[in-house]
């Protein structure tokens, strides 16, 4: 069911020097999985808390498939929001065994048919082995999974996501990013997740937002996200990158100390504007036949590769990949060439 | 946490703290309507001594208490020696004893008449000199026996979550054990031991049943007497203002020792470390101090009261004797029920509602602690007899008569052991995490229902621990019974009092011994706790 947000906002006592969410306006597709990304303190939470009802705005709408949740003069108590949340610690009842945790939410008049559906989640997340266990005899993973099993059980319109694998191991974390994006899809269910972990975001959603201070700065895909970041916030906190300063000399052409640089803008702007153009590490391709040289200042070994810093004649950094077996010793010279097709440029500052 | 802004958590919580706020204002307001000749007359011969006596009193039983209790917390925490694993949690059984049984088999066996001097005397001949148990220092002894477990309790707890990590850090830093022991542990310690420490001041301030014994006047005799002999409640009231201020002064005193130091949580991934090992003669030696404060403190003791309940049963155990019995368990059941449902009214309160009203009102509720069961018994009399003469200005007639009923009495025992069960049903409270409550709200279930499926499940624990401290505190409980009871409401303590009184230290026996027996199980659910608390480490 779709999810839209309209002009939220919500300041925490009157003394708070700026609002924890400010004038925050999205919308998240019905079976989509969207998320707010963003570093702490972001107001990212207190989103989350507002439309599960735990936290009641200041101002502005929440409408979960075209009902009100919460507005001006309409406030829906999160016990009748019909909106699943898995919380970062989990929230498990450590009274009941996995299956009463699944079940406690379902109000089915019929205990048998309770147990079915109970059962069915905990087989959706592979827990239907562990369905007798306290949740202290579970892994964190495993809590993780009847977290996601007691929020989908009862049918909630939403599901909320806050943080879910900030506590896993990094190991299991991507593995289980990955079971969870298939729950959420057999369940088709829409959702929201809040992480600051860009991985994380970018295995399990379709849609991403990143915040900071409490605004939305762009509600895109992932690869959009990356590719193509509005801001320049997004663009640093979304993937790795270094600007070089560059001016437009025509539609899709920019002049930079690496020469001429060729492709498509993703804002346009007038010829003989001064920019300072985004380079990805994947723009920046090792090339020992090409006559652009720069000084490698840093390298970081990945396995697969090496993550190259390097230092341009202007003295400005870039960052590459080069496949592991490109061995370079800091100092050295090494060629390299751009792979561009969009071109990110900000005003210069 | 789903927070409330609404004035029922506020008004719920004062009215829990409604009976201590009536006996706070009754000892203040009775205490300024003293009759000035009486009061001179006990400025003159009673005051100064009742005052000194006091304060010597809680001196030494604190002094005595402290120098047992982290002793034997460092031995069996920290040390290896012969019979330790026993001694960990044996030392804690003395907390079982009320201070007054102590008292009056003490007195009994060992004053000059009693069978210890008597075959003393008899193998070393009449001249023996044996110094007197009816005595400042015999009082202190028994006390600081009573009270030494709060202290060991505290220490141990110390010793072991604190004190292994920081006692490695001083050897590594070229301390040996015992000078780590003085430089590390016990500084460490420090606000464990100044909260141990006021426990047992408190105890002692509020000793009413030993001091009574040994015939040591101290404020709490002096409130019944001034009562009971003199038939003045404003000069009760009078002492027991004063009583109250020693108390302020005492935990002032501690939070003075405790200095800025704090409890920090412990740090989760502490071990006990390795045990210093006591070899051959010290070890031998550890275990006969352990032993020798195990037998004083209640192996004896029981033994004692145990063969002398075993000679007066055949002609105390009657009709009478089950009616003490009946009456005891009537009202600490009573009690325990009343306190653990303002307990949950009260938690429930703080839970969903910060504000000062609240919190205040919540901190005077569990007062009750740190006053003693005499100031509380007069308070309870004066606030009902200031509240009958009300009525009778206001409605005319008789009056309400409620001092004197069971209503009196279980208003004192709620003032003195809320905080009792309070303390049980806050910490089950602390476990239920907020993000719980909002899963659970999450999932459909109204306020009510959480309270139902998660909240009561969940204090599940907390309500039995908080029922059963009550139930035996009150069992023991001695000056507020004996001073607010109803006609023929005699409980096994007021009988033991009563006996005692007489010299009779046979015929007290036996309700002594099924007291000492209900007090166990509060300290074998501590122990087992404690035991399972090390497994799981």
């Amino acid at each position: 069911m779709r999810l839209e947000l309209r002009e939220l906002t919500k300041t925490f006592g009157p003394g708070a020097a700026a609002a924890a969410v400010n004038r925050l306006t999205l919308a998240v597709g019905a079976g989509s999985i969207g998320c707010l990304l963003g570093p702490s303190g972001s107001g990212k939470t207190t989103v989350l808390r507002c439309i599960a009802g735990f936290e009641r705005p200041d101002s502005g709408e929440i409408l979960a498939g075209g009902e009100r949740l919460s507005g001006p003069d309409c406030w829906v108590p999160p016990e009748r929001r019909r909106i699943g949340m898995v919380f970062q610690d989990y929230a498990l009842f450590p009274h009941l065994d996995a299956l009463a945790n699944v079940a406690f939410g379902l109000r089915e008049a019929d205990a048998g048919s309770r147990r079915r559906r109970a059962l069915e989640m905990l087989a959706l997340v592979g827990l239907e082995e562990q369905a007798q266990k306290l949740p202290h005899e579970l892994s964190g993973g495993q809590q993780q999974r009847v977290a996601l099993a007691r929020a989908l059980a009862p049918h909630p319109r939403l599901v909320l996501l806050d943080e879910p694998f900030s506590n896993l191991d990094a190991e299991v974390r991507m593995e289980l990013a990955q079971q969870v994006r298939a729950a959420l899809k057999a369940e088709g269910a829409t959702a929201l997740l809040v992480t600051h972990d860009q991985r994380e975001a970018f295995a399990i959603c379709d849609e991403i937002g990143v915040m900071r201070d409490g605004r939305l700065e762009q509600w895109d895909t992932p690869w959009t996200l990356y590719h193509s970041p509005a801001t320049r916030f997004v663009a640093d906190f979304v993937g790795e990158g270094t600007f070089i300063e560059g001016t437009v000399i025509g539609p899709g052409r920019v002049q930079t100390e690496l020469g001429v640089i060729e492709g498509q803008l993703t804002v346009e702007r007038p010829a003989g504007a001064q920019v300072d153009l985004l380079l990805r590490p994947d723009d920046v391709i090792h090339d020992d036949a090409s006559a652009l040289r720069a000084e490698v200042v840093e390298r970081m070994f990945r396995g697969a590769e090496f993550r190259y810093k390097l230092r341009l004649p202007s003295g400005a950094t870039a960052l590459s990949f080069v496949p592991s077996h490109h061995d370079h010793a800091i100092g050295e010279r090494i060629g390299i060439r751009l792979d561009t097709q969009h071109l990110v440029g900000f005003p210069r500052e | 946490m789903i927070a409330i802004r609404h004035p029922g958590p506020a008004l719920a919580a004062l009215a829990v703290a409604l009976p201590m706020i009536a006996v706070l204002v009754a000892v203040i307001q009775g205490a300024t309507g003293a009759d000035p000749e009486l009061w001179a007359h006990l400025r003159e011969h009673v005051l100064a001594r009742v005052a000194w006596n006091t304060v010597v009193l809680v001196v030494g039983v604190v002094a005595v208490a402290l120098a047992l209790g982290t002793a034997l917390a460092w031995l069996t925490a920290a040390c290896e020696f012969p019979g330790r694993g026993f001694f960990s949690w044996a030392l804690l059984l003395p907390m079982a004893m009320p201070a007054y049984v102590l008292a009056f088999v003490a007195v009994a066996t060992l004053d000059y008449a009693g069978a210890v001097p008597m075959t003393l005397r008899a193998w070393l001949g009449d001249a023996l000199w044996l110094p007197p148990i009816r005595s400042t220092g015999g009082v202190i002894l028994v006390l600081a026996l009573a009270g030494y477990p709060y202290v060991y309790l505290m220490a141990r707890g110390a010793f072991l979550t604190h004190g292994a990590r920081a006692l490695e850090a001083a050897q590594s830093l070229g301390l040996g054990p015992w000078r780590g022991l003085f430089r590390v542990a016990i500084p460490l310690a420090r606000p464990w031991l100044a909260a141990g420490a006021a426990l047992v001041a408190m105890e002692t301030l509020a000793d009413f049943g030993a001091v009574s014994v040994f015939n040591y006047d101290t404020f709490t005799t002096a409130i019944y007497k001034a009562w009971f002999g003199l038939f003045s409640i404003e000069t009760a009231l009078g002492l027991a203002l004063l009583l109250m201020l020693l108390v302020a002064a005492a935990l002032a005193v501690e939070r003075m020792a405790r200095g800025r130091a704090r409890y920090a949580a412990a740090d989760s991934g502490a071990r006990a470390g390795a045990r210093l090992a006591l070899p051959g003669a010290r070890g031998w030696i550890a275990c006969a101090v352990a032993s020798a404060v195990f037998a004083v403190g209640f192996l004896v003791p029981l033994v004692v009261i145990a063969r002398w309940a075993w000679h007066v049963a055949p002609l105390d155990f009657d009709a009478r004797y089950a009616s003490y019995v009946l009456r005891t368990l009537t009202l600490a059941g009573m009690a325990a029920a009343a306190c653990l449902a303002l307990a949950l009214v009260l938690g429930y309160a703080t839970r969903v509602s910060q504000g000062r009203v609240t919190r205040a009102a919540a901190r005077i509720a569990t007062l009750g602690y740190a006053v003693p069961g005499a100031v509380l018994a007069v308070g309870v009399v004066g606030a009902l007899g200031a509240i009958d003469a009300l009525w009778r200005t206001v409605a005319g007639g008789e009056g309400l008569w409620l001092q004197g009923t069971v209503l009196a009495l279980l208003l004192g025992y709620v003032a003195r052991f809320l905080a009792v069960a309070h303390g049980p049903v806050q910490g089950g409270f602390e476990r239920i995490r907020p993000s719980l409550e909002e899963a659970a709200r999450g999932l459909g279930l109204t306020a009510r229902e959480v309270v139902a499926r998660l909240h009561l499940p969940l204090l599940g624990a907390g309500m039995g621990t908080a029922l059963l401290l009550v139930f035996v505190d009150v069992m023991k409980e001695m000056p507020i019974t004996l001073m607010t009871r109803p006609f023929g409401w005699d409980t096994l303590a007021v009988r033991v009092f009563e006996m005692t009184a007489e010299g009779e230290w046979e015929r007290a026996a036996l309700p002594a011994l099924v007291i000492v027996l209900a007090g166990l199980l509060p300290v074998a659910l501590l122990t087992w706790r404690m035991e399972r608390a090390a497994r799981a480490a």
